[in-house]
């Protein structure tokens, strides 16, 4: 055992190694003092010139950085509507037994497993579809193509995160809403709504730090005047690294790891602060109101 | 209480789950301010029945009136019933003064009508000062008082109960019991209470409905169940019983006499019974008496002592006949002289104990 669980070390340190490595010597030389054309292999000191350069307009990200933002809070907004609505409307769908019922049914089953095809299907054969079939409506590549491209990959998250909510929830609390005198409506309002929330907004930031870090999907349909951040980066990368990128690699990668650890927290934490709050409760049952 | 008026009619009810039939034609009457106990075994249908008052199931046939009118069809909201739940399905997401609310705030209640009400919930379910607590900073017996509270406070004409004791320890249990019963008679709401616990069906209920693959057994006064049971399966459902078989030997006027094991023994008879039949007949453990001699009186067969075993207040001794059935008797220690193990001894018993019971035994076998 003893010597199993050694190799298990190093072996999880090479696996850390290979995965960080890369990203750490990014963040590294976006601190890089060398001014020169050679800033991307000599390391010579630190220095934050790089950062500045990114918010200086001239050289900055700003058009491309707005662009990406617009395109990922409206395909978010949009995929929180179309995703959630879908989780409920197909976790908490009638059962019916009658033989149309069952092939209704049925139909709703695989139409379930297809809406999260998406996430699997490899992002260039996406791109390319989405491209054609824009061309083939006549929609101009621009924002909307954008943004409906990323809605296309966006709701899957969300669906599965509200899905999985919902199906570990107690249907007998929607039960209770109804017996107390709700609508269906308001069971949605006051209920169900209120208790997917952590699953929408921790859909939502997953969603969000996806259509953020697109590149591929975004590489076909975007228009001329519409580069998206991960685009405009590739481009200026064709000819040769500007040293700024690593700086805005650096800021992209702790916002987004920001994002999706405060994505994990709101999955998890429920838990965790109920935890909490029995535990104190367990001291203190007596003491309180 | 047939004096009251009826409150909620069943006819025919019947539903069926894909090729399972859960509740197969049932007929009930419940009188306004009754307690009335679905009891049986589970799986035996009295879930589904209830969920088909409360409108959360919809009856494959059959009509359901509340106060005489047809609401077989009526969404759950609009049905003046609630349901207090297993799990009690507290919504976790609101503390307890919002979860007891809820059902006034979705009637369209006024700040001022909400604000005088549950308070008055709170007090009389001992809740005070626990509005700000949420569901899941309560104990179990907390939740079931809030249960309790948050379908009460819409004073519904039925209310509900599934099994509302099931996940508290046997004390809470006893105390709840007792506090739903005084909640019951204060309020003069009519309970439609389920429960698979016969001693907790006994205690609390005005009537009780014996289920059993959803069809009603019997329904009669706890009284009327223990004394009469009318089929082997509600004898022995309820208590210890001894079901004994015996042949009708004669039959005359309200009196039928039993062949049990050789002896003569004379029964209250039933309309049903014609000469020579093989028939059942249930006779209560704790009513029947062990005697060394034999006792002058009709109801009595002898046999061999096989085991007696002392248990504190009682005694559990086995009595064989001699066709092989055993009997067991239990019986007060109090000064009791215990015959040898082995010997002949009498067991003897009220004529109003033997009661003859359909045999529905092998049914569910």
């Amino acid at each position: 055992m003893k010597k199993n669980s050694a190799w298990a070390g190093v072996y999880m340190a090479l696996v850390l190694v290979l995965l960080y490595l890369p990203i750490l010597v990014v963040v590294l030389f976006s601190f890089n003092g060398n001014p020169g054309r050679t800033a991307n292999f000599h390391f010579e000191g630190f220095s934050l010139q790089w950062y500045r350069a990114l918010f200086d307009p001239a050289t900055g990200y700003g058009q491309p950085l707005r662009t990406s933002l617009m395109v990922a809070l409206w395909s978010v907004a949009l995929s929180a509507l179309l995703g959630s609505l879908g989780a409920i409307g197909l976790v908490r769908r009638p059962v019916r037994r009658s033989i149309l019922g069952r092939v209704g049914n049925l139909a709703l089953t695989l139409g379930e497993q297809i809406a999260v095809l998406p996430i699997m299907i490899p992002e260039i054969i996406l791109g390319i579809a989405l491209m054609v079939l824009l061309t083939l409506f006549g929609i101009p590549f621009g924002m909307l193509s954008l943004v409906l491209s990323h809605v296309a990959f966006c709701v899957p998250y969300i669906f599965i995160t509200v899905r999985g909510r919902l199906a570990s929830m107690d249907p007998g609390l929607e039960e209770a809403a109804r017996d107390l005198g709700a609508t269906p409506l308001k069971v949605l309002t006051t209920i169900t709504l209120p208790l997917a929330m952590p699953a929408v907004v921790s859909g939502c930031l997953l969603a969000f730090a996806m259509s953020m870090d697109d590149f591929v999907i975004s590489f076909f349909v975007n228009g001329p005047q519409t580069n998206t951040l991960p685009v405009k980066i590739y481009s200026s990368v064709k000819v040769g690294v500007p040293p700024h990128v690593n700086a805005l690699c650096t800021v992209m990668l702790v916002v987004v790891f920001l994002i999706v650890a405060f994505s994990q927290m709101l999955q998890s934490g429920k838990l965790r602060r109920q935890e909490r709050r029995d535990n104190r409760d367990g001291r203190t049952a007596d003491a309180q109101d | 209480m047939p004096q009251n008026k009826v409150l909620l009619s069943l006819r025919g009810l019947r539903k069926t789950f894909d090729t399972q039939e859960a509740v197969s034609g049932l007929d009930l009457d419940v009188y306004e301010g009754e307690f009335i106990t679905l009891l049986g075994p589970s799986g035996c249908g009295k879930t589904t029945t209830l969920r088909i008052i409360a409108g959360l199931e919809m009856p494959t046939a059959g009509r359901v009136f509340l106060d005489g009118e047809d609401i077989t069809r009526l969404a759950p909201e609009k049905r003046e019933v609630n349901t207090v739940f297993q799990n009690y399905a507290l919504f976790p997401h609101m503390n307890v003064w919002k979860n007891i609310a809820y059902g006034l705030r979705m009637r369209g209640a006024s700040r001022a009508e909400i604000d005088e009400k549950v308070p008055r919930m709170l007090e009389m379910v001992q809740l005070e000062g626990f509005g700000r607590r949420l569901p899941s900073q309560l104990s179990g017996g907390q939740r079931q008082r809030v249960a309790i509270a948050r379908s009460l406070i819409l004073s519904p004409k039925l209310l509900l109960l599934d099994e509302p004791l099931g996940a508290l320890d046997l004390q809470l249990r006893r105390q709840m019991q007792q506090e739903l019963k005084r909640m019951q008679r204060q309020l003069g709401i009519t309970f439609i209470y389920i429960t698979h616990d016969q001693e907790e069906a006994m205690t609390m209920s005005d009537r009780i409905a014996l289920m059993r693959d959803g069809r009603f057994v019997q329904l009669d006064t706890p009284k009327g169940l223990y004394e009469q049971p009318r089929t082997a399966f509600a004898a022995s459902f309820i208590g210890e019983t001894n079901l004994i078989s015996a042949t009708a030997s004669a039959v005359k006027d309200d009196e039928v006499l039993l062949d049990i094991s050789g002896f003569e023994v004379p029964c209250a008879c039933e309309d049903w019974i014609t000469p020579g039949e093989q028939l059942l007949i249930s006779l209560r453990a704790e009513r029947l008496r062990l005697a060394a001699q034999p006792v002058n009186t009709p109801c009595r067969v002898t046999g061999e002592l096989l085991e007696s075993q002392y248990a504190g207040s009682e005694r559990t001794s086995l009595v064989r006949l001699p066709d092989g059935q055993v009997l067991h008797v239990r019986s007060t220690t109090e000064g009791e002289q215990v015959p040898d193990k082995g010997s002949q001894v009498s067991v003897w018993w009220q004529q109003t104990t033997g009661v003859i019971v359909r045999d529905d035994r092998e049914e569910n076998q």
